[in-house]
């Protein structure tokens, strides 16, 4: 085997999203501040900062304000403030305005496209002398003897199916640092290995997930109201089934629309897709779209346990920020503001531990004490019993999340418990199956014309990512007991049963995979360990 | 204005390709002439002189002109550019080697590749792999043209009656030399380059069922193509691949055999001049963008086609 | 031996390019650009010749706007020793970008230039031909094959329906095709040591070229839907269409 080369940064983070833009921003800031020597090196396995970002999203910019004051004057991409908020509960045929719920409100907010700011986050930090790797997926922690985080290496180039060096192989790089940020984004692979390292969820509630299906359209000008937020309960989805959708009107004639779907759900036979196809159809939906262009399609899991889901923060090493942590404010189905947050109050612990000469590993203990006295706290303790509440169903729900905020304004003396996504699913002999109705070409699509326009590739000759712990598995229980879920609830067409020589089999087309994550999250059996491909690998979403 | 066409040959013959390029030039004035520069190469001058509705077969015959190297044969052209208002060519590899040359001895740009002729300045071509069409509009004096092949239908090779005129070109640049070429005749054609391929889906089933593709390929003269559901099920290599992420092809007669027509494969494909689908699923998205669907077991199609091809 | 590479930033091959919704021109807002895959491939080629100790020097150039130094860093971190980038925000054609690389060619005097054989945005495959021409030089375009021979490169080329060889005189222009080669993986350490590589800029007035263009765009538009045709009963049917209907057999 080759050896590695190695580079040395003071502080390294994984993940160029929001929360570890900010982080390395706040560092820097802090550095020249204080005339202080500090690398910071941001790894990001997209092919640019923002190629793998994907989001509603509605932006409130407390903590842009915090980090950047004078981003207006930076040009930062927030161009459309909210106007109207819409907070409508659908049946079938019709579309019941209600009160808009408090989290929900959007006065000084602004629509966006967070891979646009994140790009501009990008260059802000490269402006501080942020080293920014993109096309670079760490794929490995690094581990001294003591065994605290003294980094990670990126993955390995060229490799081919079979895990054998192909002629471009190009060995991978460690990269050491003082302090290691984990800024994956939800469910992010190394965070899952350090979750179990370090034991950093006992005592806490299991993360829950959603899954955000997303597309964006160019939408005929008459029917475009820039600033128009648009939320809906209620259909295509059943009364247990948590989910929802958004419409987010902004710039020119763009228009956002998504589903959002609890990972809780319990019906084998639910495609998430499909869904997202079928609420489009919807009358008081469908007309907004009709005539426009679909420009592009992404997918993203969500963490949505709160406050009681998040862990341990801080370990020899290193440290874990924004929605690799679940940062997520639900209700408000929000995260970018607490995960930049989380972000910016990790680095000012980093910097604070960094002046103090220590010798040896470094943990940042300061980073959640300061944590628990910021803002992000104080939201995301009031809000942590809505999300739980929707294991009754969505009317008590909905009466219950009136109660709790309205209220008790998120005081109420409990915090209700979360299941594990995994454990939720029922047998589908248990179930029902859904007839989803076909693509139309116009409006509704099928799953690979909309890969499509994720403009998602990986290097052909890889080995695949998607790895099986045990690859019977798919066919004996999957396939038998919970009719093939992973054709479902995939949202790119990764998963495929198919029939060879009269018997049934697992294929993974991995080079559709968006990197959304659901797999790993929602087998049954946890059967499936999402690792990062080769650097670059994925899609390239623009304007997402 | 008349409009001179440069002929792509092999001395002996024309090739069918200047056919194409001669229509498009038929578009833009009423009097179209031919160039032909080749060494010994009255054959593909007689058969210039015989395509239908070209006026004058201009031929330069000298030993440098034998393999078409564009260091000799540009100057010639610009040469004789001044008593016509387009030079064009066929946008195969001799004419996209040869004219921007031209060109840029004319100091004109070149229009590339165009698929349709909209006036005689304005014209249509390809950009982004075909994904748009862009107009275009000249504003140099004089316009130099490569010209899609499989956009064009042929003029027909026969029924003219051209006057032939031997020229006299310059001497040999002397800048490169022509030392030989492998011309893959008896084995299968290159997939970018191949005029017909057969394509194998997931529909085939397995490696080793891909024979009768083959078969059917070599009954054809045709080159093999694969979706890239094939790839992954590891019926083929991944240099069979067509589609947005393997080649992109577009041949005269594209046959795909028990592929359902993901976008991804569309994307590789669309442009092909003739597009067969055989596939027993007669929703296939594939048969949306076919010329000729036959729905049916390829397995029992296909052998009946080669069959068929030898009666 | 110094060799002059030509590298162009293209939209990223992965990324579907569609018309602004006006059609006065393709929407290029926030898509990932990356360099030109054909001129990857030069790019490879030139450090193969470095790494084979014929070649000396590698100068890459880029045309364009100024993220172009992205496209230059790129090619630095693959191993070119220094970069110039004729800046201009200015839509510049073929023959522009031909006589911009021969007013930098009668500068560094390279004895190959190398060049991707067109570009996956406007897919013209006409700059190596002209400036050839520009030059007096002999061109080998669409190389799959390219060996230094004393005074003369010897030249695979992809032509139609196979492989041609010839030799062309140096200095020489080559245009690459994608057999050529695979380019290597940018290495971390390398993009680091690229920022440090020395980088001049001009501007096309600075070496005396008229950019303006000569094609005027008109519009862009999707191509239009290949509509379905007709379903035959038999192969019989198929095979006669074939032969007198479509007469592609």
């Amino acid at each position: 085997m080759s050896e590695r080369e190695s580079m040395d940064f003071d502080v390294v983070v994984v993940g160029g999203g929001p929360s570890g833009l900010a982080t390395a921003i706040r560092l820097r800031q802090l550095a020249m501040e204080q005339g202080a020597d500090l690398t910071v090196c941001v790894l990001e396995k997209g092919s640019e900062v923002g190629a793998h970002i994907l989001s509603g999203a509605v932006i409130e910019p407390r903590a842009l304000n915090e980090l950047l004051p004078d981003w207006k004057d930076r040009g930062a991409p927030l161009h459309t403030p909210v106007s109207k908020d819409r907070f409508v509960f659908l049946t079938e045929k019709r579309a019941i305005p209600f009160i808009t719920p408090p989290q929900m409100h959007n006065e000084g907010n602004y629509i966006i496209s967070l891979g646009n700011f994140c790009r501009w986050l990008g260059e802000q930090a490269e402006a501080l002398e942020v080293e920014v790797y993109a096309g670079f997926a760490a794929a490995e922690i690094l581990y001294d003897d003591a065994g605290a985080v003294m980094g990670v290496a990126t993955g390995d180039m060229g490799r081919l199916k079979d895990g054998s060096e192909g002629p471009n192989f190009e060995v991978g790089m460690e990269l050491h640092a003082k302090q290691t940020v984990f800024a994956e984004g939800c469910r992010g692979s190394l965070t899952k290995q350090l979750f179990e390292r370090f034991d950093l969820r006992d005592g806490v509630e299991p993360q829950v997930y959603g899954i955000g299906i997303k597309e964006l359209w160019e939408v005929e000008p008459a029917k475009h109201q820039p600033g128009l937020v648009t939320h809906t309960v209620g259909w295509p989805m059943d009364m247990k089934t948590y989910g929802g959708s958004f419409q987010y009107h902004f710039e020119e004639n763009l228009v956002s629309v998504g589903y959002v779907i609890g990972l809780d759900y319990a019906n084998p036979y639910l495609s998430p897709f499909d869904e997202m196809q079928r609420f489009k159809t919807h009358p008081s939906v469908r007309d907004t779209f009709a005539g426009g262009k679909r420009i592009a399609y992404g997918a993203r899991a969500i963490s949505a346990g709160g406050f009681q889901s998040i862990p341990k923060l801080t370990f020899a090493g290193g440290l874990i920020v924004g929605d690799a942590a679940g940062f997520l404010n639900v209700p408000k189905i929000k995260g970018t503001h607490t995960g930049m947050k989380s972000g910016m109050t990790a680095a000012e612990a980093i910097f604070e531990e960094l002046q103090s000469d220590n010798a040896g590993a470094i943990e940042a203990r300061g980073y959640p004490e300061k944590l628990e006295r910021s803002w992000v706290w104080d939201e995301l303790y009031r809000e942590r019993n809505i999300k739980p509440a929707f294991h009754w169903g969505l009317l008590p729900a909905m009466a219950y999340s009136g109660i709790d905020s309205l209220l008790l304004r998120g005081k109420a003396p409990w915090t209700l418990h979360h299941r594990p996504d995994h454990t939720t699913v029922k047998p589908a002999a248990d179930c029902q199956p859904i007839d989803y109705p076909k693509p139309d070409g116009e409006l509704t699509f099928d799953k690979l014309s909309s890969v499509f326009l994720s403009n998602t590739n990986h290097e052909e000759e890889q080995p695949c990512h998607l790895t099986l712990k045990d690859d019977t598995i798919p066919v004996a229980l999957n396939l038998e007991k919970y009719a093939g879920l992973e054709q479902r609830y995939c949202p790119a067409g990764v998963y495929e049963f198919i029939e060879t020589d009269g018997k049934m089999q697992l294929q993974i087309n991995a080079q559709n995979c968006v990197h959304c994550k659901t797999c790993d999250i929602k087998d049954p059996s946890q059967n499936i360990t999402w690792v990062t491909p080769e650097g670059s690998g994925g899609p390239n979403y623009p304007n997402m | 204005m008349a409009v001179l066409v440069l002929a792509e040959h092999d001395n002996d013959s024309l090739n069918p390709a200047t056919l194409t390029a001669v229509a498009a030039a038929s578009q833009l004035s009423d009097t179209v002439e031919i160039l032909v520069a080749g060494s010994n190469c009255s054959g593909a001058a007689e058969a210039a002189a015989a395509v239908a509705g070209v006026a004058k077969v201009l031929v330069a015959d000298a030993s440098h002109y034998g393999n078409a190297l564009a260091e000799n044969v540009a100057p010639l052209v610009v040469k004789l550019s001044d008593a016509y208002s387009h030079v064009l060519a066929a946008s195969t590899t001799d004419g996209k080697n040869v004219m921007p040359r031209v060109a840029a001895l004319m100091d004109v740009a070149q229009i590339s590749d165009i698929v349709a002729v909209e006036s005689e300045s304005v014209f249509k071509r390809p950009i982004y792999a075909g994904n748009i069409i862009a107009t275009v509009e000249s504003l140099d004096p004089k316009k130099v043209v490569t010209v899609r092949t499989t956009a064009f239908d042929p003029v027909a090779a026969e029924g003219g009656s051209a006057t032939v005129e031997n020229i006299e070109g310059d001497a040999d640049s002397g800048l490169s030399q022509y030392v030989g070429q492998d011309l893959t005749k008896s084995d299968r054609p290159e997939l970018a380059a191949a005029d017909i391929i057969v394509s194998g889906g997931r529909g085939v089933g397995s490696a080793e069922n891909f024979a009768i593709i083959e078969e059917l390929a070599d009954k054809l003269g045709a080159a093999v193509g694969a979706s890239r559901a094939a790839v992954d099920a590891g019926y083929v290599p991944n240099d069979y691949q067509v589609g947005q992420t393997g080649k992109v092809v577009a041949p005269g007669l594209y046959i795909a055999i028990g592929i359902s027509g993901a976008i991804q494969h569309l994307a590789g494909m669309k442009d092909s001049k003739v597009i067969v689908a055989i596939n027993k699923d007669e929703e296939a998205p594939i048969f949306g963008v076919a010329d000729y669907g036959l729905v049916g077991d390829l397995f029992k199609e296909v052998p009946n086609m080669i069959a068929a091809l030898d009666k | 031996m110094k060799i002059l590479v030509a590298v162009k930033r293209a939209i990223d091959y992965n990324v579907k390019a569609r018309p602004k919704s006006d059609g006065s021109g393709v929407d290029l807002a926030n898509v990932k650009m990356s360099m030109n895959p054909f001129d990857e491939i030069a790019v490879e080629e030139a450090i193969r010749m470095q790494e084979a100790g014929v070649a000396e020097e590698i100068v890459a150039v880029s045309v364009g706007p100024k993220q172009c130094q992205e496209t230059l860093r790129t090619a630095m971190a693959m191993g070119a020793d220094r970069g110039i980038l004729v800046e201009t925000d200015e839509e510049v054609q073929p023959l522009a970008v031909a006589k911009i690389l021969k007013a930098l060619v009668e500068k560094e005097s390279p004895r190959v230039v190398l060049l991707g054989k067109q570009a996956i945005d406007d897919d013209s495959n006409q700059t190596g031909q002209m400036l050839a021409a520009l030059l007096g030089w002999g061109q080998g375009t669409f190389a799959c094959d390219v060996e230094v021979d004393g005074e003369q490169l010897k030249v695979n080329r992809e032509v139609d329906g196979g492989t041609q060889s010839i030799a062309v005189q140096l200095p020489a222009v080559v245009t690459v095709d994608l057999r050529l080669n695979e380019p290597r993986y940018v290495k971390l350490p390398n993009i680091m040591k690229a920022k440090k590589k020395p980088l001049d800029t001009y501007s096309p007035s600075d070496l005396a070229v008229d950019t303006a263009p000569r094609l005027k765009l008109i519009k862009v538009e999707e191509p239009p839907v290949r509509a379905g045709g007709v379903k035959v009963a038999d192969v019989d049917e198929l095979v006669d269409k074939l032969r007198n209907e479509a007469k592609v057999i």
